[in-house]
């Protein structure tokens, strides 16, 4: 299913769409080819060739400036052309379809589409309608996944706590039913062998029947952070805050926030991660963002590192020969 | 122009009468004249169809088809749409009022017969709107509906404003006689829902729709049916659940009636697979426990009717990322033989699928005594002759229907029909070579 429309004849990485049914050896490729991009990056000339006279064009239908932008920067940085395109789709609705828009893009021979689109789905029905040759990347999708901040999160986690995952305990804090990223996050970490996933929130944000994803579910903070090695935070979008979800901002910090007097429970070396952008006194307070077991800010600047990876292994792909183009 | 036809030799089943047997069929001036060997005094054939190794069949009668006439005609026409149900043997189709405009006057009522007539295959009935515009909030003027023919009024699965609105359409729907088909679902539960609130749904981050968003419409509804003793009818069930409280209430004397749609004994939220939307369908598909209570319900007659849900698109509908687009799924042409795969797969008999095509929804519109959904001599002679061993592949050629958007594409069937007869006409007869 996923994995044949992502990877190419000779089972290489095509499109990255999810990471659901990927094989484990194209998780550890990326996360291999990110350390050499990684060194790149904090040299002098930030720059290789890899890309040099490929166009990618950033196709963004849902306001985006930190993901955009990383990808710019990545594509940049493998000297790629690259097109910035910020589609607002209320007014796709009234006219052009999806569809119509890829194909004017198409005509303008662009090598890959790196796409964020507010429905689930969006990134694998671009995929099955490009011309063979194009490759495209999922920035995000609905609630459906963000593969690449997921491996961003993976390749931290590897170079914080060294490259057994099985030893590793991982917990996932907030809003998982509206969450890509935790989707992402799940599947990511089962394909490196985590040892335990927990799920942690009020039953209002997690979804049915999430056990069959392979994780524990928690409810109380302090019981799912216990033992635990990593610990991931979830934004909590402003507009979930106030309504039938959650009762208030202050309910969720008071409960769900992470504080230092909370957090005596972890192990005393567990690793604090958050996607970004932090809504502090809600998710976590200051102490805890910016105190030592903190790499927020390492995350953001692996985020280019990684998606480097991702865009010079697609582009190496050969054109998908296993399944026609869907006939438009 | 009307013929007299001797069907030789055919299997006839009218289950109603316990009628199954190898035998002759007599036809003639619009009517089903006789049953059995002997042809009726002074009857001269103007032509024999042969029968041997057929079905001879009641039309089918299917509970909901939308023909997207008037107001969306790039996707189908009472033309097209019809002309599909005969050749999938259904005779009779009921046309749910979600047109554009919606059928709340009679004078869309009379446009969707006129068309019909004129296109002279299959009959189309027509179900009234319940509120103006289906809105919600002003009842239509049933009594007027009535008279121009509607056989019940419904709001479609729209939602209505209250409970109060409930409570007086169903009321004022039983002054008139009028069966009110209930679609239910609650729509603040559905929200933006696409898929069945399950496994599927966490999965690929899909808006859920929770299956209490059915069983909440549905006991909400039944509350109100026997607190106004209204006739009510339910369409499309999705949950083993429903089925059970309208089993019960029926059990209590409640004056309720149900159908399901051939697909949802097919297939489940896990055929959605990675986003085919195909499979994005209103009520959405739901678990293997589902589609199996729905089986085992529409075998023991807690679930009276099957039908197709026919919701032709053009091809745009479906080509969008899953959420955005148009649910529905065309069945028309795969009705018949899916009911028979139910019989091929052991889950009721021969005679029961008949009920459950044909004759049940017959009563549910009302139309029994004319003969519709049944083999009555001496009435309306709708009836259709299916080879039950043709094998066919489900193919955009096969397809009658202007919408191919089915997820059966591809799916190897049983059972071709060969003829189809609407008021002693032969209005469909398929040439051998594409048996």
């Amino acid at each position: 299913m996923s994995g044949n429309l992502q990877l190419d004849a000779q089972g290489r990485l095509r499109h990255f769409l999810t990471l659901e049914g990927l094989p484990p050896r194209i998780l550890h490729e990326i996360l291999d080819t990110a350390e050499s991009f990684a060194e790149v990056t904090s040299q002098q000339v930030k720059k290789v060739p890899l890309l040099r006279g490929k166009t990618i064009v950033n196709l963004f239908f849902e306001p985006s400036t930190r993901t955009r932008t990383t990808f710019e920067l990545a594509a940049k940085r493998l000297s790629a052309d690259v097109l910035n395109i910020n589609i607002d789709t209320s007014s796709t609705t009234k006219g052009e379809t999806l569809l119509d828009t890829l194909r004017n893009l198409e005509a303008m021979h662009v090598d890959m589409f790196v796409v964020r689109h507010a429905a689930s789905g969006a990134a694998h029905f671009i995929a099955r309608h490009v011309a063979p040759h194009v490759s495209v990347i999922n920035a995000g999708d609905g609630r459906h996944a963000h593969p690449t901040q997921a491996m961003l999160d993976m390749f931290t986690i590897r170079r914080v706590k060294g490259p057994d995952f099985g030893r590793l305990r991982v917990a996932i804090v907030g809003d998982i039913l509206h969450s890509r990223v935790a989707r992402s996050q799940i599947h990511a970490l089962h394909l490196l062998g985590a040892g335990e996933i927990r799920v942690i929130a009020p039953r209002t944000l997690i979804p049915v029947d999430v056990e069959k994803l392979g994780v524990h579910v928690y409810h109380r903070l302090e019981e799912g952070i216990a033992d635990v090695d990593v610990l991931i935070l979830l934004r909590l979008q402003r507009e979930r805050m106030r309504g039938a979800l959650l009762p208030s901002e202050h309910e969720y910090f008071r409960l769900f926030g992470l504080t230092e007097e909370k957090l005596a429970r972890a192990r005393p070396d567990v690793t604090i991660m958050h996607p970004g952008p932090i809504n502090r006194g809600v998710e976590m307070d200051s102490q805890v963002a910016d105190g030592p077991r903190s790499v927020i800010l390492r995350q953001v600047s692996y985020g280019i590192a990684v998606r480097m990876a991702v865009m010079s292994l697609a582009m190496q792909a050969g054109p998908r020969t296993d399944e026609t183009r869907e006939a438009s | 122009m009307s013929q007299r036809i001797r069907i030789r030799g055919g299997r006839v089943i009218d289950p109603a009468s316990g009628l199954d047997e190898v035998t002759d069929v007599w036809v003639g001036g619009g009517r089903l004249l006789a049953i059995g060997p002997e042809p009726p005094p002074g009857f001269a054939a103007d032509f024999e169809i042969d029968a041997h190794r057929r079905l001879v069949l009641p039309g089918l009668v299917d509970l909901a088809a939308r023909l997207r006439e008037p107001g969306e005609e790039h996707k189908a026409t009472i033309a097209s749409e019809t002309r599909a149900a005969v050749a999938g043997g259904i005779t009779t189709l009921c046309c749910p009022p979600d047109t554009q405009p919606p059928i709340d006057t009679p004078a869309v009522v009379e446009l969707i017969r006129k068309r019909a007539d004129a296109a002279g295959y299959a009959r189309v009935e027509v179900l009234g709107a319940l509120t103006r515009d289906l809105a919600g909030e002003t009842l239509t003027e049933m009594a007027a509906l009535k008279e121009e023919g509607c056989v019940g009024v419904s709001n479609a699965g729209r939602p209505l404003a209250s409970s109060l609105v409930l409570r007086r359409a169903l009321e004022y729907a039983a002054t008139y006689e009028l069966t009110v088909f209930i679609q239910p679902e609650d729509a603040a539960l559905a929200a933006d829902g696409c898929v069945h609130e399950g496994e599927t749904a966490t999965r690929l981050g899909l808006p859920g729709i929770p299956a209490a968003a059915e069983t909440a419409a549905v006991a909400h509804a039944l509350a109100l049916i026997e607190h106004t003793g209204a006739r009510a009818h339910f369409c499309r069930l999705s949950h083993t659940r429903s089925v059970q409280m309208i089993a019960r209430a029926r059990y209590d004397g409640l004056p309720v009636t149900a159908d399901v749609a051939a697909p949802y004994l097919f297939l489940t939220d896990h055929d959605v697979g990675d986003f085919d939307p195909f499979c994005h369908v209103r009520p959405p598909l739901r678990t293997d426990a589902d589609r199996d209570a729905l089986r085992r319900a529409l075998a023991n007659g807690a679930i009276d009717a099957l039908c197709s849900d026919h919701q032709p698109h053009e091809p745009d509908a479906k080509r969008n990322p899953f959420p955005m687009t148009e649910p529905g799924i065309s069945g028309l042409d795969t009705l018949l033989s899916l009911g028979l795969r139910l019989v091929e797969e052991g889950v009721l008999d021969l005679p029961t699928l008949v009920m459950r095509l044909c004759t049940a929804p017959g009563r549910i519109l009302g139309l029994e005594a004319i003969g519709t959904g049944r083999l009555l001599p001496g009435r309306r002679a709708d009836l259709v002759l299916v080879d039950p061993d043709a094998v066919w592949r489900v193919t955009p050629e096969q397809l009658l229907s202007a919408g191919h958007n089915t997820p059966f594409m591809g799916w190897e069937l049983r059972g071709r029909v060969t003829h189809t007869l609407v008021g002693g006409r032969v209005v469909f007869e398929r040439r051998p070579e594409r048996l």
